[in-house]
């Protein structure tokens, strides 16, 4: 409710505002880029208010039934003080005929049962009161190699504090923006910080997150071992090395001159493209071992995640064509391909594994996934230069860039498509399950994420939006929205899965909730507020002006981080409930392991 | 079909297309501008303390709210007098060994593009104040304070620069802030920002989506109640062109920069002092403490409607009353100054 009421006066306060600025809404609200973005805005208000009705709608019903019993016993009481002999009678035969109940054994008998074939399992008793609807358990799954769910927690666990790390630096710079005197520190200053927030969550959360996740993916639909936990390991020292190192050297003032997320100098990004390298082999390798006669649709968007990744770094660090302009065609490429083809193809690939195996059902199409795995490919390498339209690379560059993303619409809606169909049937299960709700708000956000940023390249909106907050809040919605929600599905899928420990579902819930409703707070008001800055920018008002314009907007931004910020501690706390968490004594095992040591002792003698 | 069931056909094929359009897309084109591009010949190479400077600038990552890029689009005027062109980069050229090649052009615009600050803010003493604390000097400001470039001491050797603080920004500092050399480095950096001319002859790349162009048909309506000068805004000029030393309320800063309320200069019913300081700058209360202040309007080629606004402004405001100036005086007394250079010129 709150949160309606909330939007409600975001909404509003945005158009008190444009309603002061009534010659400059005639050129930005009719501008085709801004109407697409305000539609998928629309798209995902749309569904928090539908998820919003869903909970009201229940308490509507308590209420009701509420209601109804208090009229019941009115009604009896007052029928009471009626009852004459006669009128009692009839009641008394009425109550009798009311009240015959069946037997509850008219159609089993009076035998017990006795499950002779062994077809029950699980068997769910409920004992407690219950606060929360239960949501369906994990299942279980045949045993899966200990070091390899060793290797894989490890990697969940590295990702998961960098997370809350890096986001912490990400919240402490939201509130520089409102209080900008809060320290003097160099080490802490915003230039330093800001890119420590940015490769720390990339580097450091996403891509370790992706790698541990990938391990279990690539071996389980090669149904096969992974080629070495060895290698693995070095892979993980190595990224971890270089973020730990990055961070540091960040802060101390050593940068790579200033290029988005190759901020880390190359000795340390080094590190990181050795962990790339060995992980591709290893991914490679188990591959080729692989038991399956096909290779399935997740291990192409995995392993071409991997080697295109290396073929970026090396574009972005080798010095060959890094001077002048040619810096800046490198930086297009090199950042736009890093979120396009790094996070974005490998999250396809886990969501490809893991959205199916959820539901319990085959992926819609395979040949939709073939379609957006080649047409990603073919457009998405083009667009980098769209970060630079209207500069001084050349005017065809920033064209293709353009046109690329306008192509990215096709693979965008295939890929939505068919996950979407892959749900069809099954929407009734996301209110009984607490690892889909994360699948589709990250499939909600792909669709609306992905298409912004094609609006965002249309010369017409870019006019508006470049170099405004709109941007900042572009890359939330789709590294947070998409990429970090599709993270977190996979991890409360498959971490159940390797330690047969369940998180506890009203965190898991408190989770989903806070980050989803911070992050709204968090982008919609730096969308409103990034749109008015660049009218204000056109207008040709003073530039101080669009700083003190986005004032209100900036606190809301922290107010959101804030809350994204302590979803995060509450995950951290999840996966350790996941991985260390005193398991209750199952009567069962527990027999079953007193009789496994029993023969023992008597083979023995 | 085959392709998918034959690992190294499919992740060899994925590779290779990919390869492909990464060197149309990027390889190619970049190699190109490489090659292509040289520096203008009005351009200058970065003296040591500009080089020092920029690797300050780039250790205090503040690319990440400043651009360094003029786009061909109209609302970019307010940051230099022409869309920035290949050549504007081409002198710049890996760092060292480790780091790469520092062009900043940036991609968020949280503060000002800086590609031409050392024309439209050409005071060492306003840089300084406002890195050790910008919102001395702007108050709205909400860039990080740099007191880490400064030093505090008893007493000033001779040479070193001291910064007249407001007292409200020393935080208790009793002693001398003086600038260290990191900072005049960076200044210095900063005042060698500047967009060069292009040669005679070389066609100036124009501004797109001007809106002047477009606005004749919506102005009929909007503008009814402002038909006088819709175009020239005294508060706004004001704002961008002067509010960051004098200040919003007309008082400038004790020590550094003078008060424009109750002026001598401002309530002088002849305009001439006001327009020759504006337009050559003005050195005569530096005894006095204050800084030399710079030819702003020339700097930031002010037409002489836009100084106009920009007097009246001052004239009648913060309790100021004194006599409004015409454009034409303006003009005159600026064409004034035209022959006279001209005429030293000459000598």
């Amino acid at each position: 409710m709150k949160k309606v009421a909330v939007l409600v006066i975001l909404a509003l306060r945005g158009s008190q505002l444009f309603a002061q600025t009534p010659a400059a809404s005639d050129n930005a609200w009719t501008n085709p880029g801004v109407m697409i973005t305000i539609s998928l805005i629309l798209i995902i208000l749309v569904i928090a208010v539908y998820l919003v009705a869903l909970k009201v709608n229940n308490l509507v019903k308590t209420v009701r039934e509420r209601r109804i019993r208090r009229e019941a016993k009115y009604l009896a009481k007052s029928l009471q003080d009626l009852s004459t002999g006669e009128v009692r009678e009839e009641l008394i035969k009425r109550k009798q005929a009311l009240d015959f109940k069946l037997s509850n054994t008219e159609l089993s008998g009076e035998n017990a049962p006795d499950d002779k074939k062994g077809l029950l399992h699980n068997v769910a008793e409920v004992n407690t009161p219950r606060f929360i609807a239960t949501k369906k358990k994990a299942v279980k799954r045949p045993d899966i190699d200990p070091k390899l769910t060793k290797l894989i927690l490890w990697y969940l666990g590295s990702a998961t504090f960098w997370l809350v790390l890096g986001t912490s630096v990400g919240e402490y710079l939201g509130i520089k923006f409102v209080a900008p005197d809060v320290d003097h520190v160099s080490w802490l200053s915003f230039g330093r910080l800001r890119p420590v927030h940015t490769n720390m969550v990339f580097w450091g959360w996403s891509s370790l997150a992706m790698i541990g996740l990938g391990y279990y993916v690539v071996s389980t639909v090669s149904n096969t071992v992974v080629a070495s936990l060895k290698w693995g390991w070095y892979a993980l020292y190595l990224i971890n090395a270089s973020v730990i190192l990055g961070s540091i050297s960040l802060m101390a003032g050593i940068n790579n001159a200033g290029g988005e997320y190759r901020e880390y100098i190359w000795p340390i990004m080094l590190l990181f493209a050795i962990g790339l390298v060995i992980t591709l082999i290893n991914y490679l390798q188990t591959i080729a071992r692989r038991k399956t006669k096909e290779i399935y649709i997740s291990n192409w968007y995995i392993v071409a995640a991997v080697m295109f990744t290396i073929v970026i770094a090396l574009v972005g660090y080798l010095p060959f064509w890094q001077n002048g302009l040619g810096e800046t065609i490198a930086q297009g490429y090199y950042m736009h391909q890093g979120v396009g083809m790094w996070f974005m193809l490998f999250n396809l690939g886990l969501i490809y594994y893991f959205l199916p195996q959820q539901l319990n059902t085959p992926i819609y199409s395979y040949s939709l996934g073939i379609l957006a795995f080649w047409t990603q490919i073919l457009f998405y390498t083009l667009i980098g230069t769209h970060h630079f339209i209207f500069s001084a690379i050349p005017w065809w560059l920033q064209t293709v860039a353009i046109i690329g993303s306008m192509g990215m619409l096709i693979p965008v809606f295939a890929g939505t498509t068919n996950f979407l169909m892959t749900f069809r049937g099954n929407f009734h299960r996301i209110g009984s399950s607490y690892t889909l709700p994360f699948y589709l708000v990250g499939i909600i956000f792909y669709f609306t994420g992905s298409s912004q940023g094609t609006a965002e390249a249309f010369r017409s909106a870019n006019l508006y939006w470049h170099f405004t907050d709109f941007t900042v809040a572009h890359s939330h919605l789709t590294m947070y929205g998409i990429i970090a929600f599709m993270l977190w599905a996979s991890i409360y899928t498959l971490v159940p899965r390797l330690t047969g420990k369940e998180p506890r579902q009203s965190l898991v819930g408190a989770h989903f909730w806070m980050a989803l409703i911070g992050l709204l707070f968090y982008t919609i008001p730096l969308m409103i507020g990034g749109t008015l800055k660049g009218i204000s920018w056109q207008e040709g008002k003073p530039f101080i002006d669009s700083v003190v314009l986005m004032a209100p907007y900036w606190l809301w931004r922290a107010i959101g981080g804030s809350l994204m910020w302590a979803s995060h501690l509450i995950f951290a706390y999840n996966l350790y409930y996941m991985i260390v968490s005193k398991e209750e004594t199952d009567l069962q095992k527990a027999v079953f392991e007193e009789l496994n040591k029993l023969p023992a002792n008597t083979s023995k003698q | 079909m085959e392709i998918y069931n034959n690992h190294k056909r499919l992740f060899g094929a994925a590779i290779i297309l990919f390869i492909v359009l990464t060197m149309f897309a990027a390889i190619l084109p970049a190699l190109n501008e490489e090659k292509n591009s040289s520096p203008l010949p009005g351009s200058k190479a970065p003296t040591a303390d500009e080089t020092a400077g920029k690797g300050i600038f780039i250790r205090e990552g503040c690319i990440a709210c400043h651009t360094q890029q003029v786009r061909n689009v109209d609302m970019d005027k307010m940051w230099g007098s022409r869309p920035g062109i290949a050549a504007d980069y081409a002198r710049i050229k890996r760092i060292d060994i480790w780091r790469n090649t520092a062009m900043l052009m940036g991609s968020e615009r949280t503060g000002p593009d800086l590609t031409n600050i050392g024309v439209r803010q050409s005071s060492q003493d306003w840089h300084l104040l406002h890195l050790y604390n910008p919102r001395s000097v702007v108050e709205q400001s909400i860039m990080p304070a740099y007191s880490w470039l400064f030093e505090v001491k008893d007493y000033a050797f001779p040479g070193d620069v001291v910064l007249h603080v407001p007292d409200e920004y020393r935080k208790g500092i009793t002693g001398q802030i003086v600038a260290t050399k990191e900072a005049l480095q960076l200044v210095a950096y900063l005042k060698s920002l500047k967009q060069v001319s292009l040669p005679d002859g070389k066609p100036t790349p124009i501004f797109l989506y001007d809106k002047n162009s477009k606005e004749a048909g919506t102005k009929k309506t909007s503008a009814a109640s402002k038909v006088s000068e819709p175009q020239f805004d005294g508060a706004a000029l004001y704002a961008t062109n002067c509010q960051s030393c004098h200040q919003g309320n007309g008082e400038g800063l004790a020590g550094a920069f003078p008060p424009l309320k109750g002026s001598k200069v401002v309530l002088d019913d002849n305009p001439e002092v006001q327009i020759t300081i504006i337009m050559k700058g003005y050195n005569g209360r530096v005894s006095e403490g204050y800084g030399v202040m710079t030819p702003v309007g020339t700097n930031n080629n002010l037409k002489p409607e836009e100084v106009a606004a920009i007097i009246n402004h001052e004239r009648s405001n913060w309790g100021n009353n004194s006599k409004q100036v015409t454009v034409d005086e303006v003009k005159k007394i600026i064409t004034g100054f035209k022959t006279d250079n001209s005429k030293t010129a000459k000598k």
